[in-house]
């Protein structure tokens, strides 16, 4: 059955109910109390997303500093509940205008009641895209049109833009200047060993667009991706340019991409949606350019010294430069001195974490900084466990660097009145999950 | 836009309750306005604003939307604790269906159907009508989701007024959503009702599929779901669907790509072509990686799946196992599930790169992710024979850094390793002896004890490695208390010196005179008394070999795996368990209309599905519980399956036996007529009308398959063929089924001739049976069903009281399994020993113990194998325990089956 709800809590962390709306009957009012009871306050909380207690199962999600908690009694489809609160917290973010906690809950209590209203009927999700809700739902309140004429319907014409087959755009928006921006974000996740080989590693990349477009626009766009080219040389019949084409694992797309379009002919066609939107992510697991390489030795010396050495290289072109590197490297609690020598940037030890923080703010390409420490240790009797060693941990960003090469390269917009567009496309990679274990 | 709505949460210092009363009357619409808000937020921190239902209803009248959906809300919640009074809002709610606006006429009915109050919903009828055929397709995909309140309410008055036909129609609505909300409706008042309501047939299919490019993604999680229980008549409709599913698995939201991951793996079983079964794989790869990208709670039931398509289709993600490599931060619950996975896909070629990661995690912090990988370890080792050396060497470098929760884990499974490749791995056992003081759990103790008992030759100073625990023995847990006894006779019997025989005597002591536990005192006297009537028997029995044991980590008997994958996305395939297993709700409305109009037609065979699954009997979809540990753990209780169809094989008594069971009988005797109706095996719902409800039986020292096909589709159907699945007693048919062309309303009754021995399956013993039964107009049917052991036994299964104490003595003690019957009473034993003696299961002694009374039988299944079977009872009170000696012990549950069944009837 793919009902994903009989009702929706949202708690704050004392487990006070901030919010509720029941959707069905099958579940009582006061079903929260057995959440709050055998998960909040037991150490189940964040064993496990999905617990069944007595004939209810609930489902949870932590947000900030809100719990949103999801209860059923039905076989429920959990993966579209699930679902369900990711899509709603950014629809609510999108009308307060940034950040999702309890006190923009209370804030905008009655305004949630409506959108909650509006997203779910039933226990069944409904239209949840903020461009179109913001059509009628506004923190004004619409205004009843019994006082206007029902010969202007501009209501009317929401409504079928919620149910319209292009539910996501509205119609009739006129930009003096068009223009479409585009943002190749990637994110690098690597697990290395201490050895130096890779054991895990994968992009994950998304395109991101901005879209200031009048009326509706037919959106096409090319990647530099192996299929889409072989697929494209077939139709055209003429050889595959050279060049770098690479392999997408898997992609998948906003829900304005024409999928069967894109499964017969591989190109990525869409109308888009105002504003700002996600409009694909993909992963790549071959042939991925690590931006960075870390080598880390470190030796303990007796029971109460440490020596970490660790050496940074950047291996993407000369020209470019990364912004924001951070190396976290774990040291046992225990630690008392530290002392540093380095080549580039400045590091410091922090306690709160347990980690010797490097911190270099421009990297520039093809270089090796070093950081040398000396990490003195109290000696304990009572830590007679030996100290497991976290991975080291980076985070950075490189501008105008894809880690899995990805180009694009052409981005068709037409529209009936055929105007011209500016397009602006922009590159950036980031450490998802940058590892190494030491 | 941040509002600043809290301001609506502060109290004044006026009595709450009559201040909002009084602005709720205001004349400025402002002010009414914010009372309402105070209201709901009142409402909100749950405190009780009932008494001011007839002010905030007052409210409703207005044209603001704001003002409006609050009171709704209000309405909402409050309207069943003053049913009376909700009977004011009908009239505005009423005139709200038929506003020009159609947000409002939306609006209205929404919430009306949002109100279980009777006298409401009388009114809603008239309005819900109209808003189905409204013009405005917000107002209609309202409506249609209304239907399905209104029908949760009040199913009759749906049926009654003709509203399904009315959804039916919205079906081939021109708007995407009403359709996609249609669906929705249709599919859960189809779930909620027993009648076919909502039947997909081709048309409506390919209808559905076009829809899918034009929903929401909500939309199309809708009609995925319902087209999932559609069934493709062939190879060549099922592969036309999934060429049209496939795009699905592109899209952003992961309920999508689960729906039509769903869909694609039902399909996927008609597909015959292995290269389109082989392209799919690696079009399901991707999708599913990608999944393990998203919010750990969305991963968590992503991984869940991922579990159970590895089961059924291996291959998918064969090459894959590094995306489920835990990541240092990963959430608990993600790693335990990857971990899992990691084992399912564990093989020769990876396993060198896994044993690496699962010995960086016996390294991390989380206790129970440590253990679960220390455990991981072990089970690898059991599954692949090649890497078990390798294994085992990591489990040793764990040992050494001498944590201790990791090293007691280590040695729990290096007793499996051992109990696996026996005489292969035990140079070992002095490293592992070196850990012994540490050692503080139970479980580890009691695989160590075990450990040095089974090897006591081999170690120098055994007697004083048990010496040592022998002090504590009264403290011990019953685990730990068993195997020190067990350990102790064995290392007596090895190396009978005076060392161990002063052990013995203090073991055995401890174990009859001083406990209370009944098990540890059996088990210490039958000791006891080899030991002193006959020590070499004693060795034949202790020291006999063991069966070898197997790798459990595909644990999901396939019926429970189906059952599941029809689940893919839902709670029951996160939980691992059937609907039915955590969902109570019953079809109560539903089935109380369909006894009104159908008096005898299709209704008969629901009824008789439900008696039957009341009565405990075996039903495909109940009939599986699986214990995960039971093939590796030597002392776990084995799995408690559900008792089998109860069942009164007609017997004659004369002893004929095995070589009687190839011999064919007329098939096409009927069954006694006054014998119990058959279990249903395939529902008409799912066999297209067709109907089957089957039994083994026994008769005449023969095994029958006792069938019934009942014809409720509207064509004739002729040319039906069984086959049966490989199993493990190796059942068959011993002819060819026999039925005459059934005509549509009529049945027929079938006996056929079974043989045993044919296609025995490999695995553990299990007393499932798959079945297909084809005909010339249907596609081929697969059902299962659970055989009812006890119609194995054979005439020839008494044995002589000699006989059977010598079985007894001779069959070593490992082979002695028991189960306790807790229910169970045996009132009249003399009835009781009449009937199980019918069922070939014959009474041999019986004595007094204490105040119960034991009582001895022997059975025998075909190709001679003895079964002994102690039953201990106190007369008249409930609860039986039963023990159960033969020499394959690993087909000991399906016995217990038959013996609970035996006993029940």
């Amino acid at each position: 059955m793919p009902v994903s709800a009989s009702a929706i809590y949202f708690l704050n962390l004392r487990g006070d109910v901030l919010i509720n709306r029941l959707y069905r009957d099958d579940v009582g009012g006061n079903m929260v109390d057995a959440f709050r009871m055998h998960i909040m306050q037991t150490k189940e909380l964040g064993t496990c997303p999905v617990r069944q207690i007595g004939g209810c199962s609930f489902f949870y999600m932590r947000i900030s500093n809100v719990y949103i908690v999801i209860v059923v009694s039905s076989n429920a489809n959990v993966a579209c509940a699930f679902k369900f609160v990711v899509e709603a917290v950014a629809l609510f973010k999108s009308y307060f205008g940034g950040a999702f906690d309890e006190d923009a809950i209370r804030n905008n209590f009655v305004l949630i009641y409506e959108l909650l209203d509006e997203i779910m009927d039933f226990g069944y999700p409904q239209n949840l895209s903020p461009e179109i809700l913001k059509l009628y739902i506004t923190q004004e309140g619409v205004r009843s049109p019994f006082s206007s004429k029902p010969s202007d319907k501009p209501v009317p014409n929401a409504t079928l833009q919620v149910t319209g087959a292009v539910g996501w755009r509205r119609e009739g928006l006129v930009y003096k200047k068009n223009e479409v921006f585009l943002d190749i974000v990637e994110s690098v996740n690597l697990l290395m060993s201490s050895k130096g080989s890779v054991l895990r590693c994968d992009v994950t990349g998304k395109i991101l667009m901005k879209c200031f477009l009048s009326g509706m626009p037919d959106l096409k766009l090319g990647l530099n991706d192996k299929i889409g080219l072989e697929k494209e040389s077939q139709l055209k019949s003429r050889p595959t340019k050279s060049g770098k084409t690479i392999e997408l694992d898997d992609v998948t797309f906003h829900q304005c991409v024409n999928l069967t379009r894109f499964n017969s002919e591989k190109t990525v066609s869409f109308v888009p949606p105002d504003g700002e939107f996600e409009l694909m992510k993909y992963r790549i697991t071959e042939g991925v350019n690590l931006p960075f390489r870390v080598l880390p030795t470190i030796k303990e010396l007796g029971r109460t010294r440490m020596e970490v050495n660790v050496k940074v290289k950047s291996v993407f072109g000369a020209k470019m430069f990364a912004l924001g590197v951070v190396i976290k490297i774990p040291v046992p609690k225990q630690t008392a001195k530290t002392s540093f020598q380095v080549t580039s940037g400045r590091a410091k030890y922090n306690a709160a974490i347990d980690c010797l923080v490097w911190k270099i703010r421009k990297f520039p390409g093809q270089t090796e900084p070093t950081m040398s420490a000396e990490v003195e240790l109290i000696s304990t009797m009572a830590e007679k466990k030996s100290w497991t060693r976290p991975p080291i941990q980076m985070e950075f960003q490189v501008p105008m660097f894809t880690a899995s090469g990805l180009r694009v390269r052409f981005l068709k917009v037409w529209e009936k009145s055929g105007y011209n567009t500016v397009e602006w496309v922009r590159y950036i990679t980031k450490a998802g999950s940058y590892e190494v274990r030491c | 836009m941040s509002g600043h709505d809290s301001k609506y949460f502060s109290t004044t210092k006026k009595g709450e309750i009559p201040e909002l009363k009084e602005e709720l009357n205001s004349q400025y619409k402002d002010k009414r306005k914010d009372a309402v808000k105070k209201v709901i937020a009142a409402m909100t921190v749950g405190k009780d604003v009932s008494s001011l239902f007839t002010d905030v209803v007052n409210c409703m009248q207005t044209e603001n939307l704001e003002l409006k959906k609050l009171v709704y809300l209000y309405l909402i919640n409050y309207a069943k604790s003053q049913p009376d009074l909700a009977i004011l809002a009908v009239n505005t709610f009423v005139k709200d269906s038929q506003d020009p606006n159609p947000l409002i006429r939306a609006l209205a009915v929404r919430t009306m159907g949002c109100i279980r109050v009777d006298k409401i919903t009388e009114y809603l009828c008239d309005p819900l009508q109209r808003c189905l055929k409204d013009d405005d397709p917000y107002v209609r995909k309202t409506a249609a989701i209304c239907v399905a309140k209104l029908f949760d309410i009040n199913a009759e008055l749906v049926e009654d007024r003709g509203f399904l036909d009315s959804l039916k129609d919205l079906i081939s609505d021109n708007n995407p959503m009403v359709v996609a909300n249609a669906v929705a409706a249709l599919a859960e008042i189809q779930e909620n009702s027993s009648r076919p309501i909502f039947e997909i047939t081709g048309h409506t299919l390919s209808k559905l599929l076009t829809a899918l490019n034009e929903c929401t993604e909500w939309g199309q999680v809708f009609i995925l779901d319902a087209l999932s229980r559609y069934k493709a008549a062939d190879a060549r409709e099922a592969e036309n669907i999934v060429e049209r599913v496939t795009p699905r698995l592109q899209h952003a939201n992961c309920a999508v790509v689960l729906s039509a991951v769903k869909m694609i793996l039902q399909q996927m079983e008609l597909i015959t072509s292995t290269d389109v079964v082989r392209n799919l794989c690696k079009k399901m790869a991707p999708p599913l990686v990608t999944l393990l990208s998203a919010e750990p709670e969305i991963q968590y039931v992503a991984l869940r799946n991922i579990n159970l398509i590895v089961q059924r289709r291996p291959t998918i993600l064969a090459h894959e196992i590094k995306v489920f490599f835990c990541k240092y931060n990963d959430p608990i619950y993600v790693k335990m599930e990857k971990l899992e996975i990691m084992i399912k896909l564990a093989s020769d070629r990876n396993i060198d790169q896994v044993l690496l990661e699962f010995k960086e995690y016996a390294t991390e912090v989380d206790v129970d992710f440590v253990r679960k990988a220390v455990r991981a370890i072990g089970r690898c080792a059991i599954k692949l024979e090649r890497a078990a050396e390798r294994c085992i060497s990591v489990l040793l470098e764990l040992i050494k850094i001498k944590v201790n929760y990791v090293v007691q884990e280590a040695i729990i499974v290096i007793k499996d390793i051992f109990r696996r490749y026996p005489n292969t791995y035990e140079s070992i056992i002095a490293t592992l002896c070196e850990s012994l003081d540490t050692l503080d759990e139970p479980e580890a103790k009691a695989s160590m004890i075990w450990i040095i008992g089974e090897y006591a030759e081999r170690i120098d100073n055994a007697d004083e490695l048990l010496e040592s625990f022998l002090e504590s023995f009264p403290e011990e847990p019953a685990q730990v208390q068993l195997q020190l006894l067990t350990a102790t006779v064995k290392l007596f019997l090895k190396k009978p010196t005076e060392g161990p025989q002063q052990m013995i005597q203090v073991v055995l002591n401890n174990a009859t005179v001083e406990t209370d536990n009944p098990d540890l005192r059996d088990r210490a006297y039958i000791y006891w008394r080899l030991l002193s009537t006959d020590p070499e028997a004693a060795k034949d029995v202790v020291l006999a070999e063991k069966p070898v044991i197997t790798d459990d980590s595909n644990q999901l008997d396939p019926s429970l795996l189906d059952e599941l994958l029809a689940n893919i996305a839902t709670l029951s395939s996160v939980y691992h368990k059937p609907p039915e297993a955590f969902v109570t709700r019953v079809k109560t409305t539903a089935q109380r209309i369909e006894e009104d109009d159908y008096p005898n037609g299709s209704e008969q065979g629901y009824s008789d599905a439900t008696s039957h699954v009341v009565d405990g009997a075996a039903s495909p979809p109940t009939s599986s519980s699986s214990s995960p540990y039971t093939a590796t753990r030597q002392s776990a209780p084995p799995a408690a399956a559900p008792a089998p169809a109860p069942q009164v094989p007609d017997l004659l008594g004369d002893l004929m036996g095995l070589d009687n069971s190839g011999a064919i009988v007329p098939a096409d005797q009927p069954a006694a007529p006054s014998s119990p109706p058959l279990p249903v095996l395939l529902p008409a719902s799912t066999g297209q009308g067709l109907q089957i409800s089957a039994q083994l039986t026994r008769r005449d020292g023969q095994i029958f398959y006792s069938l019934l096909f009942e014809n409720n589709s509207q064509i004739p159907l002729d040319g039906f063929m069984i086959q049966f699945n490989k199993n493990t007693f190796g059942l068959a048919a011993a002819g060819p089924l026999q039925v005459p062309q059934l005509q549509p309303g009529t049945s027929a009754m079938s006996l056929l001739p079974m043989i045993l021995f044919q296609n025995i399956s490999a695995g553990p013993p299990s007393s499932l049976m798959q079945i297909a039964v084809k005909n010339n107009q249907q596609p081929v049917w697969y059902f299962n069903d659970k055989m009812a052991v006890n119609v194995l036994f054979t005439e020839d299964g008494r044995m002589e009281r000699g006989s059977f104490l010598e079985t007894w003595r001779s069959l070593p003690d490992s082979n002695e399994i028991l189960k306790e019957f807790p229910g169970i009473v045996m009132s009249n034993p003399e009835a009781t020993l009449d009937r199980l003696a019918a069922s070939n299961m014959f009474f041999i002694a019986k004595r007094k113990h204490v105040n119960q009374d034991v009582f001895y039988f022997s059975a025998k299944i075909p190709q001679g194998v003895p079964i002994l079977i102690e039953l201990t009872t106190a007369v008249g009170n409930p609860g039986v325990k039963c023990a159960i000696k033969t020499p394959n012990p690993d087909m000991a549950p399906l016995f217990f089956e038959a013996v609970e069944t035996l006993l029940k009837a």
